[in-house]
């Protein structure tokens, strides 16, 4: 099974985000870069059928040199190789571009199934992974909780508001991963040191055929205009009490009668 | 000349979802901002009868599309189709609700149609014919104001956010045509929630329990329950086992935006705080006096989650009473 596994290295949930001088974009420094979490179960995936079947797991990332680190981390787990798109002209690029770009990227390689994270924990614009599945013309699925591949087929369990629903599309198709998934495994050492010799095939817009004028941060049909922190809410007031039915008491008190919300 | 405001709403079995109401809301006003029509579109099977249903909320007009494919949701299906309708309609804005179907279809509808999409919006503002619109990134640590150039712009919006209003308006009914084409996935099997149990990502209120649960969520459960709520969870929980993935509330789980959220034993780890920041009303439980929620709540009781959420259950049945 050929797979492909689309990957975005993204700041560390923890990090804490400030916004930069010029109102429109975050500060980099100070921030720890990982995987978006959504990837590492995508990855986990596509190594967990490669297991069960053979086949071939390739990683694409677009990002700057330094997103060269989530690839390594994604071919210490076990993945095969890796596409890096790195290319200062692709910087910035709102999600259609950014889909534009990945599926030329796919396009090179023979491939039989795509798996991607349903969105990345920076910008969540859940959109990307779409984008590719409509360019390539090919089925999506997306927050997938079970995957099970069938002849020619892939089987698979999405949540919905109340429910599950199980849904099935022929190869070559996209899904996209949702938390429950699987777990993703830690990169042992030998496989740190396997993964310098993976191969890693850097390229540019060019080298995909992309004219760079359609794409990055001039090109943005989503323009930011300003970023806000979340509005200031009011201070806690802490309920006080001899006992936890007085505080009780109180707390249904306020929420009743001041806050009018039960 | 695009213009006029299309709203996809969202029905499932017979029942439209309630964020459809809240686009048609939405889409009514930015409509009149704009002087411009509001197109909303129903689609499924036998679902003529439910057209009435939007009325209220004021529509100049309503397409009913009415396929036995369209029973369940498909990608293809459906974007198909809304393409179609789009082409005659010609509109400026399309506005559906960023629920799971509504984060899939729109992000598979703005690559066919080449348009920007603002995701997860909790915010439209129109000034001078212009629409700025408020969403969250960085799991709400951030909010980006956005605009979407070229002729067409998405919005899906969060579910629970805006107003619901209604309209008198004069609205015609119609049922085009309509060619399913290429479906490119077949729904093999639904499997639905059984009882009562209140949607999280809908719900009105919400009652989470953490690590300070050691487990044991029957209170929270009981307290969820006597407030006709949902129950949700930190990611402790779930890694501990205690409780579903999908009941997971935080930037790696799902965003919620209650009119109540009540915190017992969590903590309030960043990543939490940004699933249900948006709440109108956090309410944090914790034995911990400096336990980070109490930074995020409106109220908050330092005491026991065993002692204190029962005795809230209570006091909350007697106002019901």
């Amino acid at each position: 099974m050929e797979i492909v596994v689309l990957v975005k290295q993204v700041p560390d949930t923890e990090s804490l985000i400030e916004i930069a001088g010029d109102g429109v974009s975050i500060k980099k420094q100070d921030i720890k870069w990982v995987m978006n979490p959504y990837d590492e179960i995508a990855v986990e995936e596509a190594l967990q059928i490669r297991e069960a079947q053979g086949g071939t797991v390739t990683i694409i990332t677009m990002g700057g040199q330094k997103a060269v680190e989530t690839i390594r981390t994604a071919l210490a787990m076990g993945a095969d190789k890796g596409v890096h798109i790195n290319d200062p002209a692709a910087e910035g690029s709102d999600a259609l571009a950014t889909a534009k770009i990945l599926a030329a990227a796919v396009k090179e390689i023979p491939f039989e199934l795509i798996i991607a994270g349903h969105r990345a924990v920076d910008e969540d614009n859940y959109q990307v992974a779409a984008g590719v599945a409509e360019l390539l013309d090919i089925p999506q699925i997306s927050m997938v909780v079970k995957a099970e591949l069938l002849d020619g087929k892939i089987k698979c369990q999405r949540t919905i508001e109340g429910g599950t629903v199980t849904v099935e599309a022929s190869l070559p198709a996209l899904f996209t991963t949702q938390r429950g998934l699987n777990e993703p495994r830690y990169a042992s050492l030998p496989g740190i040191m396997k993964a310098k010799k993976k191969p890693v095939d850097v390229k540019t817009t060019a080298d995909l055929g992309i004219d760079a004028a359609s794409v990055g941060a001039g090109n943005r049909k989503v323009k930011i205009k300003t970023l806000n922190f979340p509005p200031q809410r009011q201070a806690v007031k802490m309920i006080e009490g001899e006992s936890a039915q007085a505080k009780a008491a109180e707390l249904v008190r306020v929420l009743h009668e001041e806050a009018k919300i039960i | 000349m695009a213009q006029g405001v299309f709203v996809i709403t969202e029905q499932r079995d017979g029942a439209f979802r309630k964020v459809s109401f809240e686009a048609v809301s939405e889409g009514r006003r930015l409509a009149d901002g704009l002087g411009a029509d509001l197109t909303a579109v129903v689609l499924g099977s036998g679902v003529e009868g439910m057209a009435a249903e939007l009325e209220k909320y004021g529509p100049d007009k309503i397409l009913v599309a009415d396929d036995p494919a369209l029973a369940d949701y498909t990608t293809s299906a459906y974007t198909n189709i809304i393409a179609d309708l789009v082409q005659s309609t010609d509109p400026a804005v399309i506005i559906l609700g960023a629920s799971a179907q509504g984060k899939d279809l729109s992000a598979r509808l703005a690559a066919r149609l080449d348009a920007g999409l603002a995701m997860d919006c909790t915010a439209i503002k129109l000034d001078s014919g212009n629409l700025t619109y408020t969403r969250p990134m960085f799991g709400g640590k951030i909010f980006a104001n956005v605009e979407i150039d070229g002729d067409l712009q998405i919005v899906a919006i969060r579910p629970n956010v805006m107003d619901i209003t209604e309209t008198a308006k004069q609205c015609v009914t119609e049922k085009p045509a309509v060619q399913v084409g290429d479906v490119k996935t077949t729904v093999v099997e639904k499997s639905m929630d059984t009882g009562d149990k209140v949607e999280l990502t809908e719900a009105d209120i919400v009652v989470s329990g953490g690590r300070g649960t050691s487990g044991n969520f029957e209170a929270v459960e009981q307290l969820a329950a006597a407030l006709g709520g949902a129950v949700g969870s930190s990611r402790s929980a779930v890694d501990e086992g205690w409780r579903p993935h999908s009941d997971q509330v935080g930037q790696t789980g799902k965003v919620v935006s209650p009119g109540l959220y009540v915190a017992c034993g969590i903590s309030g780890a960043i990543q939490h705080l940004a699933g249900m920041s948006t709440s109108k009303y956090i309410v944090a439980i914790n034995k911990d006096p400096e336990a980070p929620i109490f930074s995020k709540a409106d109220l908050g009781i330092v005491g026991d989650l065993f002692e204190v959420v029962p005795a809230v259950t209570e006091a909350v049945k007697k106002i019901h009473s």
